[in-house]
């Protein structure tokens, strides 16, 4: 066994802890400690893949950014007092869905025809990178950025008449 | 190749000696920042500082630090015991990896990452994890209140921060400060980019909850903020080590990337201890101003700093990249840059001196008149 393939185990290892420590703690605030922990191993795994920039926007996005955000929202709620249901009559259904899935994304990885070996990764300069994005791709990216903006503004509209109908 | 040096070539090795390398620059700085920060605000505030403690109160952060490690570490008792005691080090270690990116002279880094400004940001934004767990761990309200306030704050100043140092890059045409700091050239990024600098700095004293943006630590309204319970070893790590070191790091960031670096003017080409000598300069002259404003400025409400971050710094901060990408596309002349940056910047000056009556003792006098 490599090195790398001892360090991927190692994160991989770290990926599925966080992951389960998700879904297994019962306090909320340790569910986003653990979440944050499982992005971070995300963005490892991208290092190793020789993915620096997407690593980095991980962080900064998803450990940086979203988890705070969740963070911010579980404090400002008493997440706390709120105790998860985690078991009800649609156990069956849930189990089935869970399992379905998990079924289709296994088959998914090895139906997949991958484009290059995840052994051999290769270096993709952050400049190409743009240039596919915003040369390329650039309409796209556009109307992906309309959609977000249309969504952001959709929310404040609902959070703002709530307020107003609390009054 | 003799067996010491074959010893230092190995990669483990390597890494090891470099990280306790920047380790002990960073207790170094801590220490030194602690008696210079002290020093620097007594002497603005006509005040003498440490004076007992070895010449000119030298020792000082030496008996702060026995004092900060001899004393007792308090937990309170409703407090989350993990989160507690772990809080500490979620804030500290990302600031201490951010100095892992850092060069500080031609040769002298630790790594040179091709991404390195986009690394520094990335992972700088993870500190603001560790004081709101440390604030709602406490159990306390204030640290809650403040916590939250520190979690608005920064990920509110983040997005200028980010937008400033994407403009400049767009400048440099890269990420990596090594390929930055030689771009310069003769002529400093400042120079091009007042606007730039500014909403740079600005962020800057808000990442680090400096007056006029310490709004998060404000101990008149939320006595103390996310480190209200943290007492001993757990405080100094949460609080001074942290925040001196985010200080330290984001002052070479500035310092590389606004200030021109090692890069000695006029094309002079020195060796790596003039280099660093002026590195550390420059990082010297921006630490002072960062202390100076916070020891001038009144802090703002924390609303103001809300709308000063989403209403002022982030459309300049689009103009500048907007500017920038306009003079790149039709190849204007350099001086273009001045120019609208500086007329940009102008425009700012304007707007929170008309706006915000913080800064503008004149208008306040003039209204106490009337």
């Amino acid at each position: 066994m490599t090195v790398t393939e001892v360090i991927f185990y190692f994160i991989a290892a770290a990926t599925v802890l966080g992951a389960f420590g998700v879904v297994a703690t019962g306090k909320v605030a340790y569910a986003a400690l653990s979440l944050v922990f499982t992005l971070l191993a995300v963005a490892a795994l991208y290092i190793l893949l020789a993915s620096e920039f997407l690593a980095l926007v991980q962080v900064l996005l998803y450990a940086g950014g979203v988890a705070v955000l969740l963070l911010f929202a579980l404090m400002l709620t008493r997440a706390r007092e709120l105790v998860p249901v985690l078991d009800g009559a649609q156990k069956p259904f849930a189990a089935v869905a869970g399992l379905s899935l998990m079924g289709v994304l296994i088959s998914m990885v090895f139906l997949t025809t991958w484009p290059r070996r995840a052994d051999e990764p290769t270096l993709i300069n952050f400049n190409a990178i743009g240039d596919r994005l915003f040369r390329d791709f650039a309409l796209p990216f556009e109307v992906a950025s309309l959609v977000l903006l249309v969504a952001l503004v959709g929310s404040i509209v609902l959070a703002r008449t709530e307020e107003e109908e609390e009054e | 190749m003799s067996a010491l040096e074959s010893f230092f070539d190995n990669v483990w090795v390597d890494a090891l000696w470099r990280l306790l390398a920047v380790l002990g620059l960073m207790v170094i700085v801590v220490l030194a920042l602690t008696y210079v920060e002290r020093k620097f605000i007594a002497r603005i505030q006509m005040r003498l500082g440490p004076m007992r403690t070895g010449p000119y109160g030298i020792m000082q952060p030496i008996a702060d630090m026995v004092k900060i490690l001899l004393k007792e570490d308090l937990r309170p008792a409703s407090a989350d015991r993990i989160a507690f005691e772990l809080a500490p080090f979620l804030a500290f270690v990302p600031v201490f990896l951010t100095l892992l990116a850092l060069p500080f002279t031609a040769k002298w880094d630790v790594r040179v990452l091709d991404l390195g400004l986009l690394y520094f940001i990335a992972v700088s934004g993870l500190t603001v994890l560790g004081y709101v767990f440390a604030g709602w761990a406490s159990d306390n309200k204030y640290a809650l209140i403040g916590a939250l306030r520190t979690a608005a704050q920064l990920i509110s100043y983040e997005v200028p921060l980010v937008l400033a140092v994407l403009a400049l890059s767009m400048l440099a045409g890269s990420l990596n400060l090594v390929d930055i700091v030689e771009k310069q050239g003769r002529v400093p990024f400042i120079v091009w980019q007042p606007l730039g600098f500014f909403l740079f700095m600005a962020a800057a004293v808000s990442d680090l909850s400096r007056r006029p943006f310490d709004v998060a630590a404000a101990e008149s309204e939320v006595a103390g903020g996310p480190w209200i319970e943290f007492s001993g070893i757990r405080w100094s790590i949460l609080y001074a080590l942290t925040e001196y070191t985010n200080m330290f790091a984001l002052c070479v960031l500035g310092s590389l990337i606004f200030l021109g670096g090692w890069d000695w003017p006029l094309g002079l080409k020195w060796g790596w201890w003039w280099q660093l000598a002026l590195i550390f300069t420059k990082t010297s002259v921006l630490i002072l101003v960062v202390m100076w404003v916070n020891a001038t400025f009144p802090r703002i409400r924390v609303d103001q700093l809300m709308s000063l971050c989403w209403k002022l710094l982030l459309p300049l901060a689009f103009v500048q990249i907007f500017l920038n990408g306009l003079i790149l596309v039709y190849g204007w002349p350099d001086w273009t840059f001045l120019l609208t940056s500086g007329l940009g910047l102008a425009a700012a000056g304007y707007i929170i001196y008309s706006v915000i009556p913080v800064g503008a003792p004149s208008r306040i006098v003039a209204r106490s008149n009337a």
